[in-house]
């Protein structure tokens, strides 16, 4: 089995600073796959690296064995990969219908001529796409939002709204970059169920995650990060005893 | 030939310099505040003007002088006590607006008081050129480079040496830090303001025998000035004061061997070219998005 | 959704209400012209509203493309004898084209350094058009012939019939410029409301978003920058020929800072507030006239204190009070 994600001996320095380096790993489709770490370990670094918003100092990244590095988020986005974000980016400007339906961007087939003259071909694409988005808020538990404005949203809603987004790309692998950052107890809880069932769905996961509870209970595989480089990696039982990120985790 | 090209480059830079101080206005303010400052220029019109009319009234020279700058002192406190301050939260393209409205208002003050002629400021000193090179220097121009010269150099004194100058660069790279440390910010954003002020003013007096005077001037030499502190990088004192000269000198070249009609296309060609290879400017700050 | 394309629809009523009862209360030919030039520049201000409003882009040199529109139709129809409506299309379509060509570049740029581009790019322009003395008759500009369709002329100094009713080339321009203002309102809405409009409206709300679920920010700031120069454009030309003048002004700094200042004061990303922005600024001067010399203090004055307290423009403001007040009354009946 090939891996979905392929990331090969990848450098990242700002300014003389390695924020990451030489880090190397694979992601098998269909897996959870956590980046664990403390602070400052580079793993947002990493996944702005594998979603096109950074341009690597050396390495590569594979996505379906295609070479990344050069291509942007969009082009990304084309070919199946969607993310989340630590510090959100939900478009206040807009309805949390509209944020969600903007993730249906790739799938709806308007063009200028359409567009201006409201065609039908349009309206059409748009009621299948308010559908989905529909479907989708529900799915992530933001059915109760179907008419606000994004800006009238809780803090958790908009995490999982920005989940719906990126989901509503109909994605081969979504990253989740601290999803659970802020969140209460339940809502974690309901945060994990909701990665158990879009797992289910045959779409890859990826994470970055600070909660080890939630972390190592839903994840395939994982990767420790220290100081940008790879300290472990392994099934969740390698990584919980293996005395490198034992030392690093408790006696640092 | 080469006395020829003396004579551009001298024109040049002493409009360079006009232009670096200006533009070291545009930048003090956009480092405290982020605000672009489309009233800049009407600090030179008035620091011109006031000069104009006080001499013309009978008051010495250099008392005018010192009258017409602390009018524009006071003119760059009201603006952002009044005008900036109210509207903080507002959008940046509505603190644009704002200040548009305020370079009108203020030309509109300019033209009740002191109407609508070109008014004409004599030199500072003798009215003899002096010969370079087959070149005509004007001495007025030399007290333009003198002047601004010691401007920059106060400037960069005060940036570097007094605690007033530090605050307002502690607050220009992080308004909550410096407010943690117990700077007041109000107090920081109102001083640069003020100090822009007093630059504009200051350079609006000398220029002012050369260019002539009259209360619309400001419109020109204020765009010039974000014009030059675009090419050098907004923030960048550095970058202004390069920025200006290179902005003058290149036009002084474009009228002398060019034409005159478009010595301003030249310029603003400049800036499209500048940012389509530095999109921040000569030095500008690169800035990582954090996301 | 659904109460936006509801809103839409009643927006597009009343403005067409306005526009239509507007005959009723004026019969001075001057108030016409008045009342067709705003319309005509509403429309462009529409247009500009759809990058500075929606996309978030700004641009300080707009004028520029108003001037291109009105001098490729003044010269081409003027000086070549071309009729009117294919000078219009084919100056719209070179307008596209410059602005793609100059837009790809400096769209890049962000916040000051676009402001500072696009204010470059329009001064250019302007400088030319003064300069080509031989083409566009310099800084004393160039008449323009009127407006043709297949040989039929509009002009304001003309006599029509409507409908068996006799009318006088003013209404007949203002009626003209008013459907115009309709139909530019009508695309613009469309465009918004759409899976396009969304695309450039999240490039305002975060561009990082609309980025990694598809969206080529580059291309549709590029779009939107085309389309809102094709609006200058075509509403220059039309301008062009209402005027039956041009002179480089139009393509100024000056007239830049208008349009962008009506986005701004009508209120951003609010299609009949911008309209409300071009109306208030365009009558601001005349009811200001009176005052002479204290004019232009007054404007300065008035425009500061507007954009001060009301930073999010006349409409929004106005809509917020509404809605407060509403709030307020419903919460009394509980």
């Amino acid at each position: 089995m090939t891996a979905l994600v392929e990331v090969n001996n990848l450098s990242k320095a700002f300014g003389g600073v390695h924020a990451v380096e030489d880090v190397s790993f694979s992601v098998e489709a269909g897996q959870v796959y956590s980046v664990i770490g403390p602070n400052g370990a580079g793993k947002t670094t990493l996944f702005n690296l594998i979603t096109g918003l950074y341009t690597p100092t050396s390495g590569d990244v594979k996505l379906n064995g295609e070479s990344t590095v050069r291509l942007q988020p969009n082009e990304l986005a084309e070919r199946g990969m969607c993310r989340t974000f630590q510090q959100m980016q939900i478009c206040m400007n807009m309805t949390a219908m509209e944020n969600v339906m903007l993730g249906r961007h790739l799938t709806l087939k308007s063009n200028l001529l359409t567009t201006l003259f409201r065609l039908p071909a349009l309206t059409r694409d748009e009621k299948a796409a308010r559908e989905k988005a529909t479907e989708l808020m529900e799915f992530v538990g933001c059915g109760e939002y179907l008419n606000a404005e994004a800006s009238a949203m809780s803090y958790g809603a908009l995490k999982r709204l920005e989940i719906a987004r990126a989901l509503a790309a109909e994605p081969k692998i979504v990253l989740l970059d601290e999803p659970a950052a802020g969140l209460n107890a339940v809502e974690t809880a309901a945060l994990e169920e909701l990665i158990r069932k879009i797992a289910a769905q045959g779409i890859t996961v990826m994470l970055v995650e600070h909660d080890m509870k939630l972390v190592m209970g839903i994840s395939d595989r994982l990767l420790v990060l220290n100081y940008g480089r790879v300290l472990a990696e392994g099934t969740p039982e390698q990584i919980r005893s293996n005395p490198d990120v034992i030392a690093a985790y408790l006696g640092g | 030939m080469f006395s020829e090209f003396l004579q551009y480059l001298f024109t040049g830079i002493t409009i360079g310099a006009t232009y670096a101080l200006i533009a070291l206005g545009f930048t003090l303010i956009y480092n405290a505040s982020h605000v672009i400052n489309f009233a800049q220029g009407e600090f030179l019109m008035v620091g011109g003007m006031a000069t104009v009319s006080l001499t013309a009234m009978g008051v010495p020279m250099l008392l005018a002088v010192v009258l017409a700058v602390i009018l524009a002192g006071v003119l760059g406190i009201a603006l952002q006590r009044l005008a900036i301050a109210p509207a903080k939260n507002a959008d940046v393209v509505t603190l644009i607006i704002i200040t548009i409205g305020a370079s009108i208002f203020i030309r509109g003050l300019a033209q009740l008081v002191w109407g609508k002629e070109y008014h004409v400021m004599a030199n500072f000193s003798s009215d003899e050129p002096i010969q370079v090179f087959g070149a005509v220097l004007n001495t007025q121009s030399l007290w333009v480079l003198g002047v601004g010269a010691i401007l920059v150099a106060v400037l960069v004194y005060f940036f570097t040496r007094t605690l007033t100058g530090k605050a307002i660069l502690a607050t220009s790279m992080n308004k909550d830090a410096a407010r943690l440390v117990g700077i007041r910010t109000q107090v920081v954003l109102m001083l640069a303001f003020m100090v822009s002020a007093l630059l504009g003013s200051i350079a609006g007096i000398v220029v002012a025998p050369i260019t002539f005077t009259s209360y619309d001037i400001g419109i020109i030499l204020g765009l010039k000035g974000f014009v030059a502190a675009a090419i050098g990088g907004l923030g960048s004192g550095m970058g202004a004061v390069v920025g200006g000269l290179a902005l003058g000198v290149v036009e002084a070249m474009a009228a002398g061997y060019l034409s005159s009609d478009y010595k301003d296309a030249v310029a603003f060609s400049m800036i499209l070219l500048v940012l389509f290879f530095l999109p921040r400017g000569l030095f500008g700050a690169k800035v990582v998005e954090r996301v | 959704m659904a109460q936006l394309s509801q809103f839409r629809l009643k927006g597009l009523l009343i403005l067409a209400i306005v526009i239509f009862a507007v005959p009723l209360f004026i019969t001075n030919p001057f108030h016409y012209g008045l009342a067709t030039q705003i319309a005509l520049i509403a429309g462009a201000v529409v247009g500009l509203n759809l990058l500075v409003g929606f996309a978030g882009q700004i641009s300080l040199g707009h004028a520029g493309f108003f001037g291109l529109g009105a001098y490729f139709s003044a010269i081409t129809t003027s000086t070549y004898g071309w009729s009117a409506i294919p000078a219009l299309v084919v100056g719209a379509i070179g307008v596209a084209i410059i602005a793609w060509v100059v837009g790809r570049p400096i769209l890049r740029l962000k916040g000051h350094y676009l402001s500072m581009a696009t204010l470059a790019v329009g001064f250019i322009i302007a400088i030319i058009l003064n300069n080509e003395r031989e083409i566009t008759g310099g800084p004393d500009g160039m008449p323009v012939v009127p407006f043709d369709v297949f040989g039929w002329e509009l002009s304001p100094f003309g006599q029509y019939t409507l409908f068996g009713m006799e009318i006088s080339g003013d209404l007949a321009w203002y009626l003209f410029a008013g459907v115009i203002l309709l139909v530019a309102v009508w695309l613009a809405q469309n465009l918004i409301d759409s899976p396009i409009g969304r695309a450039l409206r999240s490039v305002h709300g975060s561009e990082v978003a609309a980025s990694v679920v598809g969206v080529n920010t580059a291309k549709y700031k590029s779009l939107v920058f085309v389309i809102s120069a094709v609006y200058a454009s075509v509403m220059g030309a039309l301008y062009a020929h209402y005027q039956g003048f041009v002179t480089p002004a139009i393509a100024g700094f000056d007239f830049s800072i208008i349009l962008i200042t009506m986005v701004v004061l009508g209120g951003m990303g609010s299609t009949i507030g911008v309209i409300i922005g071009a109306v208030v600024l365009e009558l601001l001067p005349q009811l200001l006239a009176d005052f002479q010399d204290m004019e232009m203090v007054l404007f300065g004055l008035i425009l500061m204190l507007t954009m001060i307290f009301m930073p999010k423009g006349l409409l929004p403001t106005a809509a917020n009070l509404l809605a407060k007040r509403r709030k307020k009354s419903a919460g009394g009946d509980v």
